[in-house]
């Protein structure tokens, strides 16, 4: 319901203030994310009663230290905070500070106050201030900066009643600025510009001015008054120097009143565990260690309720066919939709192992110091150290991995992290790995302890890896594109990761896996069904042509139903499409049957195995990889007498499967990003031609 | 030729005198770093890059390449 009764809270901060435990404590499971217009960043909201008579909206925007953006998440403080007509733009705004870097917190403070926003600055953490030994004057603090102050611990929920109590009374607060930057920079220009910009505050046109852009928000007639006061880039940049310096200033005078630090500080715990987790040799085997343990339980753990999830899809698919009336609409659902939604959920349980692995490690400050640990090597190949969180997440899914790169500010790097992450091997690839190497690589050990299925297993996932890197050296060196770099990465205090906070992060991004991902996973699922169960005049004679073939063979209805299944696949839509590629897939190995595999696996990669099973006649549903197993292991090649799933074929699949970008609901994630068609057609043609030609040159080494 | 943040070892503490615009990005100034500051350098990266530094009470970390735009005087 969207009334406009609501109140709308901006929510800003620091990252690492506590401002997602505050929002957490606010709104409970009472949140949506929806996506901001044009952009795909999330857009965390919530509701929250104040009162009995007022009922708030509140937007958790993303952390930012200011208001001027350096990364694309940030862009959405600046925007929501300037573009009066956004759904969100904010009545008041909460500032979360932090009591250890107060004077830090109040610089976006102090911004926020220049907008003239009605603002409340909220301390967080504030039990934690004997042990520190801070002490803060808050009367003071508050006459100094004209607002009004909460003390709150969000974890411990303490202070948030008394946040709601203030927040009622919000038609009260003074909305004076606190900085006046037009007398201690330029008074003569910034007089100029109120005069030009009569309607909006003196900052917001000095933002305006300074982000033009960063705004596409603004009318033609407005961006050209912009433009009169930027032509001078060197004098705006000296300008928001000048501000900087300025803003720090006074934040200083009005801390050397109000905050007092006993010097005794306890910051033992920080540097004794920084030695350890960024020493050159434990540091790295610390972190090899966690990557081993969040692998491990990604295949381990996840299986369980993977196999369940899968179950439930097939037997809801059996049960819409035996109790719907027979038809069309039947098939599509029994056919079409459920195992489409079946295709979406079976990834749950590894994402939302991912991410908690991810959002413990982010909560606790452990995250930045692997990105410190890393940014040099990942640097030699283009990338940044924060590209290490998409690429360890691409192991579960590239959609959300993708979407993890945001927070890098280097444009290039983003690009070539986006564009390899693809290469990591994903869960969908599982399944087809595993059943073709169950079929061409024997059960043995070697050396006593080695399985060789298991080791065939890490050098695919060693194969991604490498090919990730070596398409971001190779992007590395030809993108020509000219950034400066703009790394700068806080060091958090180390905390206990909350439970609670980690907990709604894994909600909040397996849900944007559903809604990013699964529409189209679901939307192509039907698209395949329908081209599957759709053909010329041959396949609409289907029943009749095997009855009549099979009328002199004695065999069971059953049997038979298979057969015309079978021959109605192979002239369907989609069978002729198989045809069609054959010539452009013999090279590599495979016949028109596997073909059509190839296709039908293009939205997602796991239907491989499913489209095989049905063309092989035999049962597809439930997890029956035994028999699909048998059948493909038994399937003879005519051309040769053998195998059709010999070493060579199957490796050449395997190695196809590993290379290819066989995934739709990737590319449209990566063109959303990168605003452009251009990124996801070179990532579709490059990676489609490395997989063909390494298939096909392994095929000819192996047959 | 003075000092910069990248000339100071583990440990040791250097005021910011001045640096070129250009070469820092805005978001490091608006985080404290900024003329008249003490900085600390806490630890390097193993690869010797980046830098881990207090400056103004933030605990941040930086290319090396950043560090050296920033011209330093060292505390004894």
């Amino acid at each position: 319901m969207k009334s406009n009764s609501l109140l709308n809270i901006a929510l800003v901060g620091n990252p690492n203030t506590g401002k997602t435990s505050l929002f957490n404590q606010l709104t409970g499971l009472n949140q949506k994310v929806g996506n901001y217009p044009g952009i795909t960043v999330d857009k965390k909201q919530g509701k929250c009663k104040i009162s009995e008579h007022l009922t708030a909206e509140i937007t958790d925007l993303p952390g930012t230290y200011s208001i001027n953006p350096t990364t694309l998440d940030e862009t959405i403080v600046l925007e929501t905070l300037l573009n009066e007509k956004n759904d969100s733009f904010p009545d008041i705004v909460i500032v979360v500070a932090e009591v250890e870097n107060l004077k830090r917190n109040l610089f976006l403070f102090s911004q926020i106050k220049d907008l003239q926003f009605p603002a409340i600055l909220v301390i967080n953490m504030s039990d934690q201030m004997v042990r520190k030994g801070i002490s803060i004057d808050i009367d003071a603090l508050k006459k100094e900066l004209k607002s009004e102050i909460v003390l709150i611990s969000a974890r411990k929920n303490i202070g948030i009643d008394d946040l709601r109590k203030v927040i009622e009374n919000y038609k009260k607060w003074n909305t004076e600025p606190v900085a006046n930057i037009s007398d201690k920079i330029d008074s003569v220009f910034f007089e100029a510009i109120e005069t030009a910009f009569p309607e909006f505050s003196l900052y917001k046109s000095w933002l305006l001015i300074t982000q033009q852009k960063n705004c596409n928000f603004l009318s033609n007639e407005l961006q050209r008054k912009i433009t009169e006061f930027n032509k001078d880039n060197e004098k705006i940049k000296k300008y928001q120097h000048k501000e900087t310096v300025y803003r720090y200033q006074i934040i200083n005078e009005i801390l050397k009143k109000t905050y007092k630090v006993d010097k005794n500080e306890a910051t033992d715990l920080r540097s004794k565990l920084d030695r350890i987790l960024t020493h050159r040799l434990f540091g790295y085997i610390i972190f090899f260690g966690i990557l081993l343990l969040i692998f491990q339980s990604i295949f381990a753990w996840a299986s369980y309720p993977m196999d369940l999830i899968d179950g439930f899809f097939a037997n809801l698919s059996e049960l819409a066919k035996t109790n719907l009336p027979k038809g069309t609409f039947t098939d599509l659902i029994a056919e079409g939709v459920i195992p489409g939604v079946g295709g979406v959920v079976i990834f749950l349980p590894q994402i939302a192992i991912l991410f908690m692995f991810i959002a413990t490690l982010e909560e606790t400050g452990y995250m930045s110091r692997v990105v410190f640990l890393m940014d040099k090597i990942m640097r030699k190949f283009g990338m940044s150290g924060k590209s290490i969180i998409p690429l360890i997440s691409g192991t579960a899914c590239a959609i959300p991995a993708i979407m993890a790169s945001r927070n890098i500010s280097d444009w290039k790097e983003r690009l070539i992290t986006i564009l390899v992450t693809p290469f990591i091997t994903c869960s969908a690839r599982l399944p087809i790995y595993t059943i073709l190497i169950a079929l061409i690589i024997p059960d043995k050990h070697i050396l006593g302890i080695f399985n060789l299925q298991g080791l065939t297993l890490m050098g695919l996932y060693l194969l991604g890896f490498a090919a990730a890197i070596s398409s971001a050296i190779l992007l590395h060196y030809v993108l020509k594109i000219k950034t400066q770099s703009l790394f700068v990465i806080e060091m958090p205090n180390y905390k206990l990761p909350s439970f609670k906070n980690v907990f709604y992060e894994v909600v909040e991004k397996t849900k944007a896996f559903i809604l990013g991902a699964g529409k189209i996973i679901l939307a192509l699922s039907i698209v395949l069904w329908f081209l599957a169960s759709n053909g010329p005049s041959k396949f609409e004679n289907a029943e009749e042509f095997v009855t009549a073939q099979e009328s002199t063979n004695n065999i069971s209805e059953k049997v038979l139903n298979k057969k015309i299944a079978s021959y109605r696949l192979e002239h369907s839509y989609i069978g002729n499409m198989g045809k069609i590629i054959e010539p452009v897939i013999k090279p590599m190995g495979y016949d028109w049957k596997i073909g059509i595999a190839l296709i039908s696996s293009f939205a997602a990669r796991e239907v491989f195995i499913g489209a095989l099973a049905t063309i092989y006649n035999v049962e597809s549903e439930g997890e029956d990889v035994g028999t699909i197993k048998e059948r493909m292991a038994s399937e003879v090649n005519p051309k040769t007498g053998g195998k059709r799933f010999d070493f060579a074929t199957g490796m050449s699949l395997l190695l196809f499967y590993a290379l290819a970008m066989q995934c739709i609901g990737t590319l449209a994630i990566v063109k959303r990003e990168t605003k452009s068609w251009k990124w996801p057609i070179l990532q579709l043609t490059g990676m489609s031609a490395l997989a063909y030609i390494v298939s096909i040159i392994t095929y000819n080494i192996l047959s | 030729m003075g000092d910069t943040i990248a000339n100071l070892l583990i440990g040791e503490i250097g005021i910011i005198q001045d640096f070129c615009l250009e070469a820092i990005p805005l978001n490091l100034l608006e985080m404290g770093c900024l003329p008249g500051k003490e900085v600390r350098l806490l630890q390097i990266a193993p690869l010797k890059d980046p830098l881990y530094i207090k400056v103004n009470g933030s605990h941040l970390a930086i290319r090396i390449e950043t560090a050296k735009q920033i011209n330093i005087t060292k505390l004894l």
